[in-house]
């Protein structure tokens, strides 16, 4: 069967499989900027992980961060069955050539913005993911049925975290109230723009990588998410939200401010990628020291 | 608190601050294998902390309510991580002791201790051979690497001897078969450590100063900072639960 054939029977592409070009291209800027997002995404959790207010929260959250950099390897795994190279690939990263997604670029404050990023981001994370696991590509599908269970996790264990802060002290309900506030709208963001301007959208459905307009998949985690706010006695911060009878409308999304935080201008975006860069290059001699040694032991061994 | 409390406790503490110490390798490390693999180390030492602390208290109060000088880690534990080198050094002398430790704890008379080491043995092993796997390419690898491997190992070599001393409490405890001997830990820990060290052609630091003070209290000026931010959000919010 030819590449058309096997996504036209919705059947899967495998790494030795003819491919269009750009089709390849298109995955492995996607499957990149999906692992980028990974470890990106380590710092604003893990900016926590040393002020965790329990022993129990702590582990929870250093297991979580311990995933996420396990999710980034498998992207950048999934990458290279494509002929890209995690070490190409950094460097793109590196060098601002590819992006990561928005949302890491928003400070954690307080310890109520990790629970906040566990159920809301990790929450969006999983409704953008979940069609993925049926992606045309198969290393890549495959790759996100093992990140969506691990998110999942995450999601539980962030509302939990939630749950008990907006149950707490009047401190730990504003903590969370204040997190919900300044999470909500770019965990929205993080589904892409709207349909009509989302210029490579109808190429990616065609192809079999995307399944759901960005609109459609935004509405779906609208729709689980609001009546969780309702169960912890939260406010979601968005005074025209309102049931239609089908799904809950909500306000006008800022997309300048989408887009600003897209070309660099978040609060966090320079820290980011200063703290990214400056970790790779810190590294380097001990990445240096380890291909010396394995060579000599080549040699060696000849 | 019994000589057993104490004991338990000092073993606890050393866990958990060098957890504590590891988990600020979060995203910084040099390879995200290595984000991984430390986490994963400080994640069973945050594990063993847990299981000993709760032997003697309520785990939280005692890791975020306590003062500096009601900590009785040993000193090695936390020292800052300082450049890669350095951290894997000071995990190759650390591990290299606790493997020896919880095996000879294993079979201690106390079944609290002997339940936790008999599963901390295991992962010790594990941080035993990553130490050892980095610590040979980093002291074989490049003139830099190796330069920058002794200077760690230096560093933290003089701490290491602290966790060899025998006070009453440790006297007594070895006497009843519940703690582990130290005379009989440290030949076979210098046995172990120094076969990496040739391996990795470092040499093997030698030192008469031997920095001590950590199990009766007494800890470095960077301690005071390191339990600061651990224990900030406990202390800001008295009796929150989280
Ligand atoms: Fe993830
Ligand atoms: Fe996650």
């Amino acid at each position: 069967m030819g590449f058309q054939e096997v996504i036209d029977a919705d059947g899967r592409i495998e790494p030795r499989d003819e491919m269009p070009e750009a089709y390849r291209k298109t995955l492995v800027r996607q499957i990149a900027q999906h692992a980028h997002s990974e470890i990106i995404g380590m710092q604003p959790e893990g900016n926590w992980i040393t002020r965790a207010p329990s022993l129990r929260r702590k582990v929870i959250l250093v297991a979580k961060v311990q995933d996420e950099a396990g999710h980034g390897l498998y992207l950048y795994s999934a990458a290279e069955t494509l002929g890209a190279s995690r070490h190409d690939l950094l460097d793109l990263l590196h060098t601002g050539r590819q992006k990561y997604s928005t949302i890491f670029n928003y400070p954690t404050t307080s310890w109520a913005d990790v629970a906040a990023i566990g159920w809301l981001v990790d929450g969006a994370a999983i409704v953008n993911q979940v069609p993925l696991t049926r992606c045309s590509y198969g290393p890549y599908a495959r790759a996100m049925t093992r990140v969506c269970k691990e998110e999942s996790f995450h999601q539980r264990q962030g509302f939990e975290a939630m749950t008990v802060l907006s149950r707490g002290t009047p401190a730990q309900r504003q903590m969370a109230q204040d997190a919900l506030d300044r999470w909500w709208w770019p965990a929205l963001m993080m589904f892409g723009p709207s349909d009509a301007e989302s210029p490579n959208s109808a190429q990616s459905m065609a192809w079999g990588i995307k399944r759901f307009s960005n609109d459609e998949l935004r509405q779906r985690f609208v729709d689980a998410t609001v009546p969780q706010a309702d169960y912890l006695g939260l406010t979601v911060p968005d005074p025209t939200l309102s049931w239609d009878g089908e799904h809950y409308r909500y306000g006008e999304i800022d997309w300048t401010e989408f887009f600003a935080v897209m070309k660099g201008d978040g609060p966090c975006n320079r820290q980011r990628m200063g703290f990214r860069v400056k970790a790779h290059e810190d590294g380097a001699w001990v990445r240096e020291a380890a291909e010396a040694y394995a060579a000599k032991q080549r040699a060696k061994a000849i | 608190m019994t000589p057993l409390e104490t004991y338990t406790l000092r073993h606890g503490d050393d866990c958990l601050v060098l957890g504590q110490r590891l988990c600020e390798w979060a995203a910084r490390s040099p390879q995200l294998e290595e984000d991984v693999a430390l986490l994963n180390i400080a994640l069973d030492l945050l594990g063993s902390a847990r299981s000993l602390l709760s032997q003697v208290g309520d785990e939280d109060q005692l890791a975020f309510l306590r003062d500096e000088p009601a900590f009785t880690n040993a000193q090695i534990m936390e020292l800052d991580n300082g450049d890669f080198g350095r951290t894997m050094a000071r995990q190759l002398l650390v591990s290299g002791y606790q493997v020896l430790l919880w095996e000879a704890l294993s079979s201690s008379a106390d079944e609290g201790l002997a339940g936790v080491a008999g599963k901390a043995v295991k992962e010790a092993a594990y941080h035993l051979d990553h130490a050892h796997s980095w610590v040979v390419r980093l002291g074989d690898g490049t003139e830099e690497s190796h330069a920058r491997m002794q200077a760690g190992l230096d560093d933290v070599w003089p701490y290491a001897l602290e966790l060899f001393e025998a006070d009453d409490v440790v006297t007594s405890l070895v006497a009843q078969g519940i703690a582990a001997d130290p005379e009989v830990l440290e030949p076979a820990w210098r046995a172990t450590v120094e076969k990496v060290l040739t391996e990795a052609t470092l040499g093997v630091p030698s030192s008469d100063w031997r920095p001590t003070g950590g199990r009766h209290g007494l800890h470095t000026e960077p301690f005071g900072y390191l339990l600061a931010e651990m224990q900030h959000l406990q202390r800001t919010h008295p009796g929150a639960s989280w």
